[in-house]
């Protein structure tokens, strides 16, 4: 079937019939630009340095992950989940895990879930630190914000590796469990970086939150409704930040989250202030987490030594299961025919949906706050394109 | 949150549309509503407006490919053998013409509850890929439509912008349905290994060349 009635190629901007041409300015920002935080693409029309129309272009990254994962059996998908939001790859395995087990209703032992949440805060923590960071580098704050966050996910990084194996591509869930138990040590040596990460957010607010050219920058930058982003399906801390109380992690009560006293903030004017304010207070829920995680975890298998994971085969049937990842909601869609390898697999990422209002939050405002505005939607360009 | 109910309330909320459960078999439980293609926008304003559903949030969209196949079936018949009559098992063979499926995945923010899981098909694989866009209802599946779109060759009605999302403007096919063959572009290849020359011979003789 041919496409080439539905062109995607389209003029952004009329040709002036009277030939007053100049008024408007089409400009392509990306796909290699600093400030895209990856290859990703805006057509801009501009009226002087306002935006008019904002068309996002996808599509540089992609790799049609998808269908790599239908020609490949459950587990041999798990790796390449790594890929997908590569800031936060532990999050990413554990919705599919969790998919996966809500598929052939596994059930995970009660060390591994403590385990993934312990793992799962960590990545939240860090994805949050070094979102301020980049966003802060958009804004021309070079070097120094961005520095500090990556200074402590330096620490959070090195317990991934003596984990798991690896900083970053970590591998780290299996269906019914997780891969490796902690090494000696190592519980101790996360209770410190996490009874530490307090003292480096009240420096990190202290330098930042209360700065003049900051607030300048941001507040009322950007703002998104809460009806907007219901229906657009805006989901984490971006929704958080427009005031939608849902957190799939006290909505859904996936894993052992009811378990733990935290708080989900939200947010009252829904401008890049406050989804900046939001993750600088998702990271104290998070170490609230940790530290209740960490106190109570207990003894015993990190799964269930009678679990075939090789090469099995789910009964046909399909699941959809997500948790909240760092980005938002991150769901995965598996359709089984019985077959070792999934007939559908379907990733929902957080990072894609949550550009759908891209243009309608930059609108009216100037060039530059475009950068910033798609600095705190907080996008990885791997999840966007697949 | 039991669909029997859902579809009840549907049938008399929106007159005339056809509704059928479809089971799951999986342990997730996660059945879900198949939906005609003429009432479904009716049917998706009413899940989305109605008191007790709110369905506001409309998280996840998709599309699958079911491409057509046969089906055999073991159908147990009364035979006359030598005049006695017996048991016996017959195959029956039948076309499945085959379809390309949507799946939106519902939730409810202000109800807290989910997921309800719709689904609707296509006429056929060809020409009749026409579905009706529920963009206009919930805003989430404009890019989702878009990427089934691109990827399945699904043409959402009434989408606002229905372009192609992932791929590039001037590629024709559709990459995720289950008979898609890779282009023969054995002349990008970086290395020219046997696999690679073999591909060009191929082309060059159907090509009419040498």
């Amino acid at each position: 079937m041919s496409t080439a009635a539905y062109p995607s190629a389209q003029l952004m901007l009329e040709p002036a019939a009277n030939g007053s041409e100049g008024q408007l300015l089409e400009v392509s920002m990306g796909p290699q630009h600093p400030s895209t935080h990856g290859v990703f693409r805006m057509n801009v029309a501009l009226d002087g340095e306002r935006v008019v129309k904002l068309k996002p272009v996808f599509g540089y990254l992609h790799r049609n992950h998808e269908k790599i994962a239908e020609s490949e059996t459950y587990l041999g998908s798990m790796p390449y989940t790594d890929r997908l939001d590569y800031m936060c790859s532990i999050t990413n395995n554990w919705g599919y895990a969790l998919a996966v087990e809500k598929l052939a209703g596994i059930v995970v032992p009660e060390r591994a879930e403590y385990l993934r949440i312990i793992t799962g805060e960590l990545t939240r923590l860090q994805n949050h630190a070094c979102l301020i960071g980049f966003l802060m580098q958009d804004m021309g704050a070079s070097g120094t914000p961005l520095m500090y966050a990556f200074r402590e996910r330096e620490s959070i990084l090195d317990l991934f590796e003596s984990l798991t194996g690896a900083r970053m591509m970590c591998n780290y869930m299996r269906f019914g469990g997780c891969r490796a138990d902690m090494p000696a040590g190592w519980l101790e040596q996360a209770q410190k970086v996490v009874a530490a990460f307090p003292r480096f957010l009240d420096e990190y607010e202290q330098l930042l939150t209360g700065n003049e050219i900051l607030m300048e920058r941001t507040q009322g930058v950007g703002v998104l409704s809460a009806r907007l982003a219901v229906s657009a399906g805006i989901s984490g801390p971006m929704a958080r930040a427009s005031g939608v109380n849902y957190d799939i992690r006290k909505v859904d009560k996936y894993g052992i989250y009811e378990r733990f006293a935290f708080r989900v903030p939200l947010g009252e004017h829904g401008d890049v202030y406050d989804r900046y304010m939001i993750r600088l207070l998702e990271m104290r829920e998070s170490v609230k987490i940790l530290e209740q995680a960490m106190r109570t975890i207990p003894a015993g298998p990190i799964v269930d030594p009678k679990l075939r994971i090789r090469g099995f085969r789910p009964k046909a049937g399909e699941a959809y299961g997500r948790i909240e990842s760092p980005k938002g909601e991150l769901g995965f869609y598996l359709i089984s025919d019985g077959s070792p390898n999934p007939y559908r697999y379907r990733v929902r990422p957080p990072s894609l949906i949550n550009l759908t209002v891209l243009e309608d939050l930059c609108l009216g405002h100037n060039v530059a706050d475009i950068v910033v505005i798609l600095g705190s939607v907080d996008i990885v360009l791997g999840e966007v394109d697949r | 949150m039991n669909l029997e109910t859902i579809k009840s309330e549907l049938e008399a909320g929106v007159p005339g549309c056809q509704l059928e459960i479809v089971a799951n078999a999986s342990p997730s439980g996660q059945h879900s509503l198949l939906i005609d293609a003429e009432h479904a926008v009716a049917v998706a304003g009413f899940l989305r407006d109605v008191i007790d559903l709110r369905l506001d949030y409309c998280s996840n969209v998709t599309g699958i490919d079911w491409p057509p196949k046969e089906l055999s079936e073991k159908v147990k018949v009364k035979k006359i053998v030598d005049g006695v009559e017996r048991e016996a098992e017959e195959i029956h063979k039948t076309q499945f013409a085959g379809h390309l499926e949507v799946v939106y995945h519902l939730f409810s923010v202000e109800k807290r509850h989910g997921p309800i899981t719709l689904r609707m098909r296509t006429r056929d694989r060809e020409a009749g890929v026409h579905l009706p866009s529920l963009t206009p209802i919930w805003r989430s599946a404009e890019f989702q439509e878009r990427e089934i779109f691109d990827l399945f060759g699904v043409i959402f009605d009434g989408h606002p912008d229905l372009r192609r999302l992932l791929m590039w403007d001037e590629f024709e096919d559709h990459p995720m349905r289950r008979d898609y063959v890779d282009p023969d572009d054995f002349e990008y290849e970086p290395t020219a290994h046997d696999e690679v020359l073999r591909r060009a011979k191929q082309h060059l003789s159907e090509m009419g060349g040498q």
